[in-house]
């Protein structure tokens, strides 16, 4: 194939902006695109599209039931527990792993061991969530009044001469344990991206504020966040896409029980765990999660155009 | 017109990390006394916050690791910190029946066996539609771009049953094959959206000169691109390689219960879930560090490719 082209466009660069575009066939250009339009097609885009045809059918996908397991999820108490844990955890675990995420970052902005402390945090993002599951596990142990505890919350708390806690058991702090668990993992991850757009923010501005004798913590909101807050979307973005769908944590601690379930563990049950299954109630499930992801898509979608914009 | 050369691309990717490395030490602020006091108190609880904060993240996977080398009446009876006093009792057994008796061997290679293609294809296939949305002009670019991107917060649950059928009419489940492709589709959004940006953010001007030389796309996209990439493809493979061997889900489903199969985290949640008392406990904390220790590895290994690359990647939000 003869791809060379023959024009010289003459770069056209006005106000620094990239204008590079280059003429050439554009048969050329879907070969390139081509294998990732197939797999998005194949196993995104057609899945998707399916799943909400699903949703609107009977637990074994013969007939249509119109809104019938939309209308389950919403008067089960059961599964509206598991919208309302859901929503827990899309509000604590994302502002916990952000808001910790941008403070370490901070942080190790200005302590000389830097590499050091950003692995360290950095570490349980290599571990799985299940490897993360065991490692709470010694954490979270719960024995009886009495007994050698081998979990170290709870020897903390019976050294200090209290009563152990059933940590993974107890409902509602059950939620917040697991959410912890999480929140350890994934901290490691905002930090880092944070961090490289922190080392963006020019030196001269921080310097300046201080000067006029502004706070450190001044500095931090009305400076620093403001300058970074492209990356701050960005990673909270990815945080909440994470935990709508989360679910090793949960599967491998708690397995859904004493009131931890939430939708994508939920969904599991419905269609592997529960005998004939019932696709259409996981389906619904599923869709639930698409839908509340939808603002955040377009949030993303309208920066993503901004971005190409400035061009 | 200058020709291409990869090695002058390779000075521009690493000017960025020089100018800021270099940033704290350029302050030369004059402070009044009363101010500097302030500020070493002021770094001092910082060094303390940051220390406090580095223990209390090390705590759970130092427990870890103490309680994987400790034999299973002592792990059982009691806790992992009392392993530290004297006397020292520490064994190798639980690695040795994690690795032979569990079949956690078989499984370690499966997991190999799936993370390899799983990282490699979807970065592949994501760098050629990356550089084409890049530094392509064609009808529906940017249309395809945004609906590739949105795909990213598709719930990878909605896709499963589908995909599941899919699989299953074409006799492809439960075979390595099967879960490749999809590891290669889940990986597809993000390794687009990262590559897309970091390929965007290469100097136009290397383009034209390139093209002025007559290079064709398919030459500057092997001799340019990949070369000046390194650092984002590095980090999207630590990802990638990470997400592949860490994941449950995908592995549960589409490889449905075939044991000779099953990744790590499999084996390890079915060890987890089959254990109601503690009788298994020492040995699962042996058997999440074999697991651990593989993407440990290549994170430190790759850790200063990893940072760059998000830089480069994120930093012009």
């Amino acid at each position: 194939m003869a791809l060379t082209t023959t024009q010289q466009r003459l770069p056209s660069r006005g106000k620094g902006k990239k204008s590079t575009e280059f003429d050439n066939n554009k048969l050329f250009a879907w070969i390139w695109i081509a294998p990732a339009a197939i797999f998005a097609l194949i196993f995104l885009v057609y899945p998707t599209v399916q799943t909400i045809i699903w949703s609107f059918q009977n637990g074994d996908s013969t007939k249509f039931v119109g809104l019938k397991n939309y209308a389950t999820i919403f008067t089960s108490s059961n599964l509206l527990e598991v919208l309302k844990n859901n929503i827990f955890w899309l509000f604590l675990a994302t502002a916990g792993t952000v808001i910790l995420g941008l403070i370490i970052a901070v942080l190790a902005d200005r302590v000389r061991a830097e590499s050091v402390l950003k692995a360290t945090i950095f570490i349980p993002m290599a571990l799985s969530f299940v490897a993360a599951s065991v490692i709470w596990g010694f954490v979270y142990a719960y024995q009886p009044p009495g007994q050698t505890q081998i979990g170290l919350l709870n020897a903390i708390v019976t050294a200090f001469g209290g009563q152990p806690q059933g940590w993974l058991s107890d409902s509602p702090g059950n939620d917040i344990a697991l959410m912890v668990i999480y929140v350890w993992m994934w901290t490691g991850f905002c930090m880092v991206i944070l961090s490289a757009a922190l080392k963006g923010v020019p030196t001269e501005i921080l310097e300046a504020a201080r000067c006029d004798g502004a706070g450190e913590i001044r500095i931090f909101l009305r400076i620093i966040v403001p300058m970074i807050s492209p990356t701050i979307l960005v990673v909270t973005t990815t945080m909440v896409i994470n935990v709508l769908k989360i679910f090793d944590v949960v599967y491998t601690l708690t397995g859904g029980n004493f009131h931890t379930n939430v939708v994508a563990m939920e969904f599991y049950n419905q269609l592997f765990n529960n005998g004939l299954g019932n696709f259409g109630l996981g389906s619904a499930l599923a869709v639930l999660l698409l839908l509340a992801i939808i603002p955040v898509m377009i949030v993303n979608v309208r920066r993503f155009r901004a971005q190409e914009a400035r061009r | 017109m200058s020709t291409v050369n990869p090695v002058e691309p390779g000075k521009v990717a690493t000017i960025d990390l020089a100018s800021t490395s270099g940033r704290s030490v350029t302050r030369k602020t004059t402070l009044k006394p009363r101010q500097r006091v302030l500020r070493i108190l002021n770094s001092g609880i910082v060094t303390l916050i940051v220390v406090i904060l580095a223990v209390v993240w090390s705590v759970p996977t130092l427990g870890l690791l103490v309680s994987s080398f400790r034999p299973g009446d002592l792990v059982q009876n009691s806790g992992w910190w009392s392993g530290l006093t004297l006397p020292w009792r520490f064994t190798l057994d639980d690695y040795q029946q994690v690795l032979t008796a569990q079949g956690m061997g078989r499984s370690f290679l499966n997991s190999l066996i799936i993370a390899i293609p799983g990282t490699i294809l979807p970065v592949l296939v994501a760098a050629f539609a990356a550089y084409a949305f890049a530094w392509m002009k064609f009808p529906g670019r940017d249309w395809i771009f945004i609906v590739i991107v949105g795909l990213l917060v598709v719930p990878i649950q909605i896709t499963l049953i589908p995909i599941l059928q899919l699989f299953t009419s074409v006799n492809l489940t439960g075979s390595y094959l099967a879960i490749w492709l999809a590891h290669t589709a889940y990986g597809l959004p993000f390794s687009v959206y990262l590559l897309r940006n970091f390929f965007g953010e290469l100097p136009a001007d290397l383009f034209e000169s390139a093209h002025i030389d007559g290079a064709s796309h398919t030459r500057i996209f092997f001799r340019l691109v990949l070369p000046l990439s390194v650092p984002a493809l590095a980090s999207l493979i630590i990802f990638q390689f990470m997400w592949v061997w860490n994941d449950l889900l995908v592995a549960l489903v589409v490889l449905g219960g075939n044991p000779a199969s099953t990744p790590m985290t499999v084996t390890i949640a079915n060890m987890v879930n089959s254990t109601t008392s503690n009788s298994n406990f020492q040995v699962l904390a042996s058997a999440a560090f074999v697991s651990a220790i593989l993407p440990l590895i290549i994170f430190f290994a790759l850790q200063r490719y990893f940072v760059r690359g998000i830089l480069a990647g994120s930093v012009k939000g």
